[in-house]
């Protein structure tokens, strides 16, 4: 892997061992960066240490948890052991998987509740408006100021979520599984937006089990198992080691698995699976108009 | 044999909204059907009244030629088995044991024959070693499992299983469909509410499209995936290897094809190396 230079290594995760109060680590030396505007994906079976490890780049572990630590992360050049919640929460948002506990339960409309986690802040009327409008025409809420939260489908509950962190403007956005209790329709537009705020440059980790989006913009990947990094790397690179997801108990795209199911026979070298159905549609098409003559 | 009919079936939850308008469906023993559709569309409604939770409002609903209106729902509920969308709507019992043994000691089964049961739904589900757990302390995805087995202890002839796959990663979501494989080839009629197309490829052979509380389509698995119109139309993504197969239908790739295995099969056939 190349060298990332201090600049624009935006997050740094080194050696993180950590251990709820009273339980065996559930994180061990745990090591990984994200530069900025790139997007992590963190996957694994359920139980691997994905929340955990999400919670660890807010504060919430250790500070909120307890429990012991060994190690460092480092966001936005602020070591989380070192700055309170408060402080790291201005530079890192973190989207939970229901999003109903991410709100305050106070709001009774969609803005109030964008507002919510702002006034906590101290932040005035004034500042807060246009930040308000902007997270919730980023994240297509727009029009719906005057709803109760408690209103909206799934999808948009979700998405106000992700707009209640985007007005504190973090430079570090963690989603936590966002679209696992989301149908069809949520999930699409939770990924739609995930995908818009990367390309306007946030820098983004998210749990998620949806490999087949994520194969799609996701840049890198890592895999959690039992607590360790079992794979890291350009996502291409993770999501065709089929064999090795296939043992942990995670699915790659379909299309890929397909690849690695032929590819003794058809003599598919591993860096020519696809991981996305175009590049697969590609494949075999060649391969099935060389092979049909 | 037909195990479960439904006649001209119309439901309101409150006298004015039509939830089910008109459903018709006949479900034969031994069959695995998905029930798709967005949210809101009437699935578990009408999942509801195959083990009388729900009585129509107007049609009727015949479990085993007996109308649901005139038998108790506890009574229907060692034929047709429902297991909740929200394990927390179902558990009620602190220990894995005690739930999963509820059904069978209330049915009046000897004690012998409750143990055997509960212990054997425990490890079909991949429970074992967890008896004596209390149900909330394992996760979202084991408790699903759990209340699965708490509805298998009671062998029924029909499980209604209301999204078993939410919240489990890949290993659950193939745990379940082997339970489901297996549930089926001992007989058993399975009948599945899902949004997850890859798992309904490979475990369903039929498919109930259902939308405004209407049938919008019934019919096998292998054939409703290609009718790519129709499926957009109700906001449903194929699994991807049927698109591949759909995108690749120029080059002789069957449009019906739905799961990996079968895709690799028919490459191999049409290069001639089978």
């Amino acid at each position: 892997m190349q060298e990332m230079t201090a600049s624009s290594r935006l997050v740094e995760v080194r050696e993180l061992t950590y251990a709820y109060p009273g339980n065996t680590p559930v994180l061990q030396s745990i090591s990984f960066e994200v530069k900025k505007a790139e997007m992590l994906g963190i996957i694994g079976p359920n139980g691997a240490g994905k929340s955990t490890l999400c919670k660890s780049l807010n504060g919430l572990v250790p500070h909120f948890y307890g429990g012991s630590i060994a190690g460092s992360v480092t966001v936005a050049d602020m070591e989380t052991m070192r700055h309170s919640v408060a402080e790291l929460s201005l530079k890192v948002g973190l989207v939970f998987q229901d999003p109903t506990n991410q709100f305050s339960g106070v709001s009774t409309r969609v803005d109030e509740e964008v507002a919510f986690g702002m006034s906590m802040m101290g932040y005035s009327r004034d500042e807060m408006q246009p930040r308000i409008e902007g997270a919730l025409r980023v994240v297509g809420l727009e029009g719906l100021e005057e709803r109760s939260p408690y209103e909206l489908s799934g999808g948009q509950q979700q998405r106000l979520a992700i707009a209640t962190v985007l007005a504190v403007r973090p430079e570090i956005i963690v989603m936590d599984e966002p679209t696992a209790q989301l149908d069809p329709v949520g999930k699409t537009e939770v990924l739609q937006t995930m995908r818009e705020l990367n390309r306007q440059g946030y820098t983004i980790i998210v749990a998620e089990h949806e490999i087949e989006a994520l194969a799609t913009f996701a840049d890198r990947i890592i895999v959690l198992d039992n607590g360790q990094v079992i794979e890291q790397g350009d996502t291409r690179d993770v999501l065709t080691k089929v064999k090795k997801l296939k043992e942990l108990g995670v699915d790659p795209p379909s299309v890929t698995e397909l690849s690695y199911i032929l590819s003794d026979e058809l003599a598919i070298s591993r860096e020519k699976f696809p991981i996305a159905l175009e590049e697969a549609t590609g494949l075999f098409s060649q391969i099935l108009r060389a092979g049909t003559k | 044999m037909t195990l479960i009919e439904a006649e001209d079936v119309w439901f309101s939850y409150d006298h004015e909204v039509m939830a089910l308008q008109g459903i018709s469906i006949s479900i034969g023993k031994g069959e695995t059907i998905a029930l798709i559709g967005q949210n809101g569309g009437g699935k578990t409604t009408l999942a509801k009244h195959f083990n009388g939770l729900l009585k129509p409002t107007r049609g009727r609903v015949l479990v085993k030629g007996v109308e649901t209106k005139d038998l108790p729902a506890n009574k229907l509920a060692f034929t047709v088995g429902y297991v909740f969308q929200n394990p927390a709507h179902q558990i009620f019992s602190s220990r894995v044991r005690d739930e999963v043994s509820f059904g069978p000691r209330n049915a009046g089964l000897s004690p012998q024959e409750v143990e055997k049961t509960t212990s054997e739904a425990i490890e079909k589900v991949g429970l074992k070693g967890c008896e004596d757990v209390h149900p909330y302390d394992l996760d979202y995805g084991k408790q699903k499992l759990l209340t699965i087995a708490s509805i298998m202890s009671m062998n029924p002839e029909v499980y209604c299983l209301d999204e078993p796959t939410t919240g489990q990663d890949h290993r659950g979501r193939r745990m379940v469909a082997e339970l489901i494989r297996k549930l089926n080839s001992s007989g058993a009629t399975v009948i599945v509410i899902t949004h997850d197309m890859r798992f309904v490829a490979e475990v369903a052979k039929r498919v109930v499209l259902i939308a405004n509380g209407r049938i919008l389509a019934d019919m096998a698995t292998k054939e409703i995936f290609e009718r790519l119109d129709l499926l957009k139309s109700a906001q449903i993504k194929p699994p991807q290897i049927t698109l591949l197969a759909c995108a690749l239908s120029s080059y002789n790739v069957p449009r019906n094809t739905i799961t990996i295995q079968e895709m690799a099969e028919a490459v191999r056939i049409l290069l001639g190396s089978r």
